[in-house]
């Protein structure tokens, strides 16, 4: 039977109906939108619903974590490895005020995700209800979109609304609160209808060809173009047309932190990252060139450094799909508007093939300044404490730059984006935006699920791994494979180095002790082991490479280590410093 | 005037009738830490679309930059922002004053026909009277009625055209007729606990 036919009998017959409850709606529902993994906790006012959960065992898989937060960060690397929407389930009150970090995380970060929360029944809200809070009212700025549920009817439409808006245009979390009433009410159920139009929403800006006639002729003329790009990339699935673009144009091409990975580490036009931490090279020249092409980022503080100092002398193009990126921090020549999935092969198809060989040269001569001064001390140390730097370059030695590496927030998270290796695209996760330490354990996790195949390899600190290993649980329970690599410094590292440099050595609050991390591993059955020397390294990281099921090893690097180069806060992008 | 100076600016935000939207448009106000000078939100002339105006002392770069971020949330439609100079814009006031007051003083009555006062309710004990024009219009009326025993006073919100706004209706009619809106669905439980569904 052809679409039309179908259509035709579809519009004849009375529509079918069944009557289920809103939580069979709800689950119904997921299924139809691809979902095949969640991540959750159950608790009074979500009761309803995973009870239907009982009977979708075979179609749904349920992940307990170990706390709504880690639910969160779970679903976040899920939807980064899997280019999927994250779900994550939570009851009421305390369970819906757990979630409220990483849809923070998520917002800024422009993850897409569902969120559902169970809450109290629609005739007590506001009456201060056990385990009632006000959790629209909570996740208003931290949410793309949401919605409270009082009423079954409303659960299939509203759910295909939030998926639509989580995964279009500039991804977002999205959050559904239902009443525990509306979860239990029968009603007649006519089927499933993904949603793909929202009269009031436009999810991406309609492509304006003046702007990309403007932008190619700019970048036709330019003497010293420079690309910087940002998880805009991926998230628009964008990898191809983006490396056809850049091969094409011959132009040298930098990073955000979230945009590492989108072309591959070794790219001959890859220049390396972009910011605070970022590369020598790509932060000097940014005030040396003459156009920025700007494609999904969204010049972040840790990127522009002092604004009144950046890229001044240069003409700004920047593609964007969500205009009010264009002209916030930076201010644009050119607004290139729209899907870059859509504006790059236009551009690329209007510029004309070159290879700015000089230019390029330039970048790799202050590569070979930084090699020299920093990256060789860093990665290949003859004596002294291990760096943390060259943990992650052996690692990429044994990984070939083909695991995901997840990571968590701080020194290490610095050290990890600037050094690993990566093939493949979807595959450096980390807390960008908002900076959540706690975010690397359960991230892995849910990167693992949602890149089943692929070797997921979480890098935490001491501080951060402290904040949610309660997910060890999660991972026991599971039996989901994960490599956890603690780099243990035994300081707050990031915030010690701050004092170091900026406050006079006065380290207030940075040293913290911690557990044998190795004995807690084990109390959850899960295999560590924990070394302190160099010639110990490789076998170990080897050791925890082959491992079958997870393994947990900590490195003890050295203490007062800094990373470097940095663009100290305030300074101009220019005034980057290598010691 | 210089750009990067503060000024009277009014959005005019047309959106979906949504519960939750208007604490969504406030917020992006107070995370800036910008005081919202004037708000008024009511149906617009065309059914299930909502406008808004609202009133704050900003640059015109910050006002750019919040409109977009307006203009991002799902259930928006369209954001404008004026400076004065481009919207014709009126609040009105409401009086209540002693009628004894009123109607004994001759200079009273004087005042209230030089400032533009309407009598909306005349009673025995009290009268209310209506004023609308511009803040300063409104703000004049209470120094005059203050020494005669003004007893109440109220204020609305700014409600402001457009000067240039060609084809707004129009736009707006045909908007609704390609795809009429939803209905708002509010919460039918509160107080009615025999309702709610149970198992």
């Amino acid at each position: 039977m052809n679409t039309a036919q179908e259509e035709a009998t579809t519009l004849a017959a009375p529509k079918k109906t069944v009557s289920v409850t809103g939580s069979v709606a709800l689950l119904e529902g997921l299924i139809a939108e691809g979902t095949d993994t969640i991540f959750g906790y159950p608790g009074g006012a979500i009761m309803p619903i995973y009870d239907a959960l009982y009977d979708y065992k075979d179609k749904l898989k349920h992940i307990l974590v170990r706390h709504e937060q880690g639910g969160t960060h779970a679903g976040q690397g899920y939807a980064r490895t899997s280019g999927k929407v994250g779900v994550v389930f939570a009851t009421s009150g305390p369970g819906a005020t757990n979630l409220v970090t990483g849809l923070a995380d998520a917002q800024i970060d422009s993850t897409p995700m569902v969120c559902i929360t169970g809450q109290v029944f629609a005739h007590l809200l506001g009456t201060d209800a056990f385990q009632e809070t006000d959790v629209i009212n909570i996740t208003t700025p931290v949410t793309k979109w949401n919605y409270q549920v009082t009423d079954a009817t409303e659960i299939p439409a509203v759910l295909a609304k939030a998926f639509y808006i989580a995964r279009s245009g500039r991804p977002g979390p999205v959050l559904i609160d239902i009443t525990k009433n509306a979860q239990l009410q029968l009603f007649d159920f006519e089927g499933y209808t993904p949603c793909d139009h929202i009269r009031s929403y436009r999810p991406k800006p309609n492509v304006r060809k003046e702007y990309i006639e403007q932008a190619a002729e700019l970048i036709n003329a330019a003497k010293k173009p420079f690309i910087l790009f940002g998880q805009g990339v991926s998230l628009g699935f964008a990898e191809k047309e983006f490396q056809a673009f850049v091969e094409k144009s011959g132009i040298p091409a930098a990073w955000t932190i979230l945009g590492a990975g989108a072309i591959p580490t070794d790219h001959p036009l890859n220049v390396g990252m972009l910011g605070m931490h970022g590369n020598y090279g790509p932060n000097v020249q940014t005030n040396e060139c003459d156009v920025l092409i700007a494609i999904g980022m969204r010049f972040d503080d840790r990127v522009t450094g002092r604004l009144d100092k950046y890229a001044k002398q240069a003409k700004v193009v920047h593609l964007d799909i969500d205009p009010a990126e264009i002209d916030k921090n930076v201010k644009a020549d050119i607004p290139v508007w729209g899907d870059c999935k859509e504006t790059l092969p236009l551009l690329t198809e209007l510029i004309e093939p070159k290879d700015h060989t000089a230019w390029l040269a330039e970048f790799r001569a202050f590569d070979k300044v930084e090699q020299e001064q920093l990256i060789q001390h860093e990665l290949e140390p003859q004596s002294g404490e291990m760096t943390m730097g060259e943990v992650i370059h052996q690692l990429n030695q044994l990984t070939k730059g083909e695991a995901v590496v997840v990571t968590d927030v701080g020194q290490h998270q610095m050290v990890a984006c600037r050094y690993a290796k990566f093939n493949n695209t979807r595959s450096n996760i980390t807390s960008g935006g908002l900076g959540t330490m706690g975010f690397g354990l359960p991230a892995a996790i849910g990167a693992k699920f949602g890149a089943p195949d692929r070797t997921v390899v979480a890098v935490i600190g001491d501080g951060g791994f402290q904040m949610t290993c309660q997910e060890l649980g999660t991972i026991m329970q599971s039996g989901v494979d994960v490599k956890i690599m603690i780099l243990n410094n035994r300081f707050l590292g990031m915030v010690r180095q701050w004092q170091q440099l900026f406050h006079d050595k006065r380290y207030s609050f940075v040293d913290i002790t911690s557990p044998d991390f190795v004995k807690l591993a084990d109390s959850y059955y899960i295999a560590g082991k924990r070394i302190s020397e160099r010639e110990d390294l490789n076998a170990a990281l080897q050791e925890m490479l082959n491992h079958k099921g997870s393994f947990l090893l900590e490195v003890m690097v050295a203490q007062e280590h800094n990373v470097f180069p940095m663009v100290p806060q305030g300074m101009s992008v220019s005034e980057i410093r290598l010691k | 005037m210089e750009t990067n100076e503060k000024q009277e600016f009014t959005f005019t935000v047309y959106t979906e009738n949504q519960i939750g939207l208007l604490n969504r448009i406030a917020i992006i106000f107070s995370r800036r830490k910008i005081n919202i000078d004037s708000l008024n939100t009511s149906p617009s002339e065309i059914e299930h679309i909502h406008r808004f105006n609202i009133v704050i002392n900003e640059t015109e770069d910050v006002v750019s930059k919040l409109a977009r971020q307006i203009e991002k949330q799902v259930e928006v439609l369209k954001v404008y922002y004026n400076t004065n100079d481009d919207v014709i814009w009126q609040e009105m006031a409401l009086y209540k004053v002693p009628t004894d007051t009123v109607a004994e003083k001759v200079q009273v009555e004087r005042l209230l026909r030089e400032n533009g006062a309407r009598a909306v309710v005349i009673r025995k004990d009290y009268t209310v009277f209506e004023v609308t024009g511009h803040r300063e219009e409104t703000d004049k009326l209470i120094t005059v009625l203050q020494p005669y025993g003004l007893i109440e006073f109220v204020r609305s919100a700014r409600v402001a055209i457009i000067k240039d706004s060609e084809g707004f209706n129009a736009k707006l009619r045909e908007f609704e007729r390609k795809e009429p809106g939803q209905e708002v669905i509010e919460n039918e439980y509160l107080d009615k606990e025999k309702n709610v569904f149970t198992m």
